[in-house]
């Protein structure tokens, strides 16, 4: 599972140092969550993308500005790729006024809706409708705009992820369905509880194209995603993408992993996305170690940059308690029934 | 006596019944290898196997709807929903099934499952995941609900529920599975529809219920500093509720404040204040005072957090208040 390449020729140099910086970001950014959680600086359940970076980095980097994305509860790494402030990220995971969701969201709620990215969400498969109605939006209002739903695998056996499935299918919107595949939901593997493990199948079984791709090579899965895209936007109806991968930490924060050999975790480190690509990217010739030793400098600022910034981010006020409980609306004081005034 | 925590006191009420009943299951996310997500089916599997302690898919409404006609043909099944905040997902089979069967066709057939699950806040986990919503169920006839809030009663409501012949939602509080406190040995049951009465007094009626004893014992404490001598009451089950236990320390105080860490509005604590004022107005020296969650999804960020429940303090005012 080497990043073939070929298929790097064909993409600038630029480009590829981007997706590279993007993954180092992600990796080290969480890395120093995981820090600030043992520190007691950020609290509740923190779930680490740690090991996934080139799957949402891939998917991502295909996506236009006016392309949308839902995703669950592990979600930092996509927010990061989506071009989401990473100070304003790590602000939300201290539950500071600062966070992209004013510190009213947290770890598992991370929304930015100026890029676009509509939200983690805590309850498993729950927000796979809503990418469905977004998707509707955009086809009633005439755009060739996708939204993206991102799903893990333990998504496949609620009643949303079948009935999602379903109305994508026969709607035909435009939407990406990405599972990101790593065996695991909490300390449950796949094959314990699902009857088929082949997930893409599943949507196949509702006509919707789908195939597997390797999630731990960031250009191959860039490359699927582009070809998902370009049916999509054409109007083709929903796609769907399985993407191998593997979680390198625990679930949460405070999982003893007893339910997987560590024999098992070893192996998929030894496959590390980050790693096989920096040194596909040496072998071709196209970067040389000193370049991306700079990358990770870079990348160590940016990250030393937004825990500070967080750490010296103000709480939000207790006074602020209630506010945002509801939208205003334009008929909030009417006073009487009837026909509006003109 | 020993002294155990509640996770364990829930552990061997369940290891209990499944020796004394080979049709007692388990079954949930997470319940075998991995023990629970609050660790109380630690070491279950080992003891019973994966017959009887089985692992669900990520499904709620398949698996509950599953132990609820596992129930109807002869189980009993334990069934544990990782969160109250996935039973969302499973309400159409608890209410539109489970709470019905019994009566919809005409008693030929009962519905002896548990519905175990984790409520409440206070662990930072944020808008999804950190609902109170037992008075939602007690609203539901057919449903019974035990609410404990402490290590003794958890066994003991436990072991009740599993020989109940109806469908109890059995809530746990999120918080507390680390709380300590001794647990009578062996058969010990507790009843249905009989609150504790935590601590007596004189002045006031201070009632909660799961994790809001906390704040209600505080009060009582506090308010003892004061010389108001506060009479504690710990519902155990929100349905059948104990009137009787309400309703004698009200009309011998003559006053009451409800504790919930549920939202206000519509809350149980509003059923409390209603059957106190049908059945004891003449008793009342000042209008029933309610302690709830302020009406917000629960925000994340830890002060908010801290501000949008109730704490010890608040019951002390509100309690002031009726003076
Ligand atoms: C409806 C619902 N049920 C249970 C949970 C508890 N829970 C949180 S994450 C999780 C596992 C999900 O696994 P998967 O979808 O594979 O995502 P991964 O954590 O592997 O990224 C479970 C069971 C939940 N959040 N929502
Ligand atoms: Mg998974």
């Amino acid at each position: 599972m080497v990043v073939s390449e070929r298929s790097l020729a064909s993409i600038s140099k630029e480009e590829l140092g981007k997706l590279l910086y993007q993954m180092i970001l992600i990796r080290r950014f969480e890395e120093k969550a995981a820090e600030m959680y043992a520190r007691g600086k950020i609290r509740g359940f923190l779930h680490l993308y740690i090991g996934q970076e080139a799957v949402g980095v891939g998917v991502i980097s295909r996506l236009r500005a006016d392309d949308y994305i839902y995703s669950h509860y592990r979600e930092h790494g996509q927010a990061i790729a989506r071009g989401l402030d990473p100070k304003a990220i790590m602000a939300e995971l201290f539950g500071k006024a600062t966070g992209v969701s004013r510190g009213l969201g947290g770890s598992m709620h991370i929304f930015d809706i100026s890029k676009r990215f509509m939200g983690g969400y805590a309850i498993v498969a729950g927000h796979m409708p809503l990418a469905c109605g977004t998707a509707l939006a955009q086809k009633h209002l005439g755009t060739d705009a996708v939204t993206v739903s991102i799903l893990g695998d333990g998504a496949v056996n609620e009643g949303a992820f079948h009935e999602a499935l379903n109305l994508a299918a026969v709607w035909k919107l435009p939407v990406l369905f990405l599972c990101e595949n790593n065996f695991y939901g909490m300390g449950t593997a796949m094959s314990r509880v699902s009857a088929s493990t082949d997930i893409y199948k599943r949507a196949e079984a509702y006509g919707i194209r789908s195939e597997q791709v390797d999630g731990m090579d960031v250009i191959e899965v860039a490359k699927k995603t582009e070809q998902a895209l370009q049916l999509i936007r054409r109007g083709e109806g929903p796609y769907f993408l399985e993407a191998i991968t593997y979680r390198f930490r625990g679930h949460s924060m405070a999982d003893p992993e007893l339910y997987r050999d560590k024999s098992e975790v070893d192996h998929w480190r030894q496959n590390d996305p980050i790693k096989t690509f920096s040194d596909a990217l040496i072998q071709g010739g196209m970067f040389n170690q000193g370049e991306i030793e700079v990358v990770w400098k870079k990348v160590e600022e940016e990250v030393e940059e937004a825990a500070r910034f967080a750490d010296e981010s103000p709480f939000p006020d207790v006074s602020t308690l209630t506010n945002h409980m509801y939208a205003p609306s334009p008929l909030d004081n009417l006073q009487t029934e009837g026909p509006l005034d003109a | 006596m020993p002294e155990m925590l509640i996770r364990e006191a829930l552990r061997e009420a369940i290891r209990e019944e499944m020796l004394a009943n080979e049709r007692v299951i388990l079954m949930g996310e997470d319940v075998g290898p991995y023990g629970g997500a609050y660790g109380v089916s630690k070491g279950l599997l080992e003891e019973f196997g994966p017959d009887r302690i089985i692992d669900t898919p990520i499904s709620e409404l398949g698996f509950v709807g599953a132990g609820i006609g596992a129930a109807m043909a002869g189980l009993r099944p334990i069934v544990e929903i990782m969160t109250i905040n996935f039973s969302f997902l499973a309400l159409d089979q608890i209410i539109n099934s489970a709470s019905k069967i019994h009566y919809m066709f005409g008693g030929q057939v009962s519905v002896p499952v548990v519905i175990r699950m984790a409520s409440g806040a206070r662990l930072s986990v944020g808008a999804q995941h950190s609902h109170s919503i037992e008075g939602w169920f007690a609203h539901v006839p057919g449903l019974k609900v035990a609410v404990p809030s402490n290590p003794a009663d958890s066994k003991g409501l436990l072991k009740t529920a599993m020989r109940d012949e109806n469908p109890v939602i059995f809530i746990e509080n999120t918080a507390s599975y680390g709380m300590k406190g001794e647990v009578p040995e062996g058969e010990y049951y507790v009843p249905f529809g009989k609150a504790r009465i935590a601590r007596q007094g004189k002045d006031v009626t201070i009632i909660g219920y799961s994790g809001s004893v906390i704040e209600a014992t505080k009060a009582g404490e506090l308010l003892a500093q004061e010389d108001i001598d506060a009479e504690v009451i710990d519902l155990r089950t929100l349905r059948p509720l104990d009137k009787e236990a309400i309703l004698e320390s009200v009309k011998k105080t003559g006053r009451c404040v409800v504790v919930e860490h549920a939202w206000r509005f519509g809350g149980f604590g509003a059923e409390i204040a209603a059957i106190i004022q049908e059945e004891a107005f003449d008793y009342l020296d000042a209008p029933v005072g309610r302690v709830a969650g302020v009406e917000v999804p629960m925000p994340y960020s830890m002060p908010l957090e801290v501000a949008a429940l109730p704490t010890g303090e608040q019951v002390v005012e509100a309690v002031r208040a009726l003076f």
